[in-house]
């Protein structure tokens, strides 16, 4: 994939979109005497690029895990395009379900299917759709990550980068209007982490979807973020543009930036 | 005055050790039992859950089927070997003592009631829980630690009924059909060996086991597959989907539904034959 223009998020004029797609009142979570989440406060804007950075092991896993209800929170509240998510009965919860997407860190693509099987999943909980509607949504997918030529493929055929891809187009297929990026460069070199960052940015405009990338790569942060927090001891120790968080003044932040 | 040099040689941490030794495995005891029970609850709601998804829209039908190809066809050669070296094997060991009570002629049908009754379901189910139950703990913990479990939860699918319904109904409907077909593969084993060292026509054979084996021999047999099937997968679909700490977890969750199932199929047979018993 190659971009004539380099791509980067441009800050949201937080007057301009009042409309939150996601927020989170006093999360708290603990495993064991380990508190992981203290305190976590945050608003997602609709069509914005949220970043949580943060150290490994400071709990930004957890956070996007309790956010689509892999984890359960032990306080707190979630508010997910108006509607608070604890108060959701099953069949609630699931259609909600059906409006975020999450691409985890390790792609979790479904070893024992093929490409076009992983992309076809998503769609067949849905509502009913015809095999020709499926296999159009299954090669826009795909073309729109590049990978069209994979669609017969297993996972196992495809590197590291393209498994992150699949992965996208997979969570993308089912067109969600809150994206959820768990680490999604762990692991890629430099040139296949860019292409990912950017990609992630094309699928935003494309899209239109909000979402919260959780990353410790900041160049990924600088090319995705709308906006930038830094997730520290439990709390949200930090907020701002890249540059406003690159440019602060705590020495703490500077250090982060440093390594 | 030796007592005294011997308690003075003992350092006093050593000591102190040794008088909290018995607390400690006092505690590891209790420990064990409150986990064996906690295990317990959870495979009770495990087994709960299961029920309720069974009867819940919507049926996955196709992986179902899916399923029962992969569980009975995949293991019918298997089955097939195992079952044909019993009955080849069984009958072998058992000639030298009907002969010495002038028996011989017995041989077809205490072969095949041997089989039929006990031998044959119970060995068979003891294969498929080491095939099937290693293959389905290990795919699921595998998914579980790779978050596909994970995937399949925020893709608004249900990975309980996807994958553990599934494979527990297909369980279930194979494992008595392997059986059955573990069975008629003994006999002719058990033909063929009657027939390495006499020889008994393929008609003879199966007068002499149709005359001893009734109808109502096959029924408790046949019912108590069924429940060997559940147990298969239900403990390893368990076993999988509760499967923690990377790929060590994975080979935990394979080996411990190997055990696990095996031993419930023992203990359900002993309680199929006290049932058994008292009707017949």
């Amino acid at each position: 994939m190659t971009h004539a223009a380099p791509l980067k998020a441009k800050p949201i004029n937080p007057t301009a979109n009042t409309e939150n797609a996601l927020e989170v009142e006093h999360l708290q979570i603990a495993f064991g005497p380990l508190q992981v989440l203290k305190d976590i406060n945050l608003k997602l804007k609709k069509g914005e690029n949220l970043v949580v950075l943060g150290r490994s092991g400071s709990g930004k896993s957890v956070l996007i895990k309790c956010l689509v209800g892999l984890n359960e929170p032990d306080e707190g509240k979630i508010t997910l395009q108006g509607k608070d998510v604890s108060t959701l009965k099953d069949q609630d919860l699931e259609l909600a379900r059906q409006k975020i997407g999450f691409l985890f860190q390790g792609s979790a693509l479904y070893d024992s299917m093929t490409i076009r099987e992983n992309l076809e999943f998503p769609l067949m909980g849905k509502i009913k759709l015809k095999e020709q509607e499926i296999n159009a949504l299954v090669e826009e997918a795909l073309g729109n990550v590049g990978l069209l030529d994979a669609i017969d493929k297993m996972p196992s055929e495809l590197s590291g980068g393209m498994r992150k891809r699949i992965g996208l187009a997979r969570t993308l297929i089912s067109k969600p209007e809150i994206m959820f990026y768990d680490e999604p460069t762990t692991g890629l070199d430099s040139i296949t982490s860019r292409e990912i960052s950017h990609l992630i940015l094309e699928m935003q405009k494309k899209y239109n979807t909000s979402s919260i990338i959780i990353t410790h790569d900041l160049e990924c942060a600088r090319i995705t973020g709308n906006r930038v927090l830094i997730l520290k001891d439990g709390i949200i120790a930090a907020e701002g543009t890249y540059e406003e968080i690159k440019n602060s003044k705590e020495e703490w932040i500077s250090t982060y930036f440093q390594e | 005055m030796e007592n005294m040099i011997k308690q003075a040689s003992v350092p006093p941490s050593v000591k102190k050790e040794v008088s909290s030794q018995a607390p400690r495995s006092w505690d590891r005891v209790q420990s064990s039992v409150s986990a064996f029970f906690v295990e317990m609850a959870q495979i009770f709601r495990f087994t709960v859950k299961f029920f309720k998804e069974l009867v819940r829209r919507p049926y996955e039908f196709g992986e179902t089927i899916r399923q029962c190809y992969i569980i009975g066809y995949r293991t019918l050669p298997l089955v097939g070997i195992t079952g044909f070296i019993m009955g080849l094997v069984l009958t072998i060991q058992s000639r030298p003592t009907l002969k010495e009570f002038g028996a011989e002629s017995w041989l077809p049908a205490m072969v095949a009631i041997s089989i039929i009754r006990e031998i044959g379901p119970v060995i068979t189910a003891i294969i498929c829980a080491g095939k099937i139950g290693s293959s389905i703990g290990a795919e699921l913990a595998s998914m579980k630690v790779t978050e596909q479990i994970d995937a399949m939860r925020v893709s608004a699918r249900k990975p309980f009924k996807y994958l553990a319904v599934t494979r527990i109904i297909a369980t279930t409907l194979m494992i008595p059909i392997l059986v059955i077909f573990s069975d008629i593969i003994s006999l002719m084993g058990s033909f063929i060996a009657c027939n390495l060292q006499g020889e008994v026509s393929f008609t003879l054979f199966f007068y002499h086991v149709f005359e001893k084996v009734n109808f109502i021999d096959l029924i408790p047999a046949f019912i108590k597959t069924i429940f060997f099937g559940f147990a298969i997968g239900l403990i390893s679909t368990y076993k999988g989907f509760n499967a923690e700490k990377g790929t060590e977890g994975v080979g935990r969750s394979a080996n411990s539904s190997v055990v696990t199932a095996s031993l419930l199929v023992f203990i359900i047979d002993m309680i199929a034959v006290q049932i058994t018993s008292l009707f017949y």
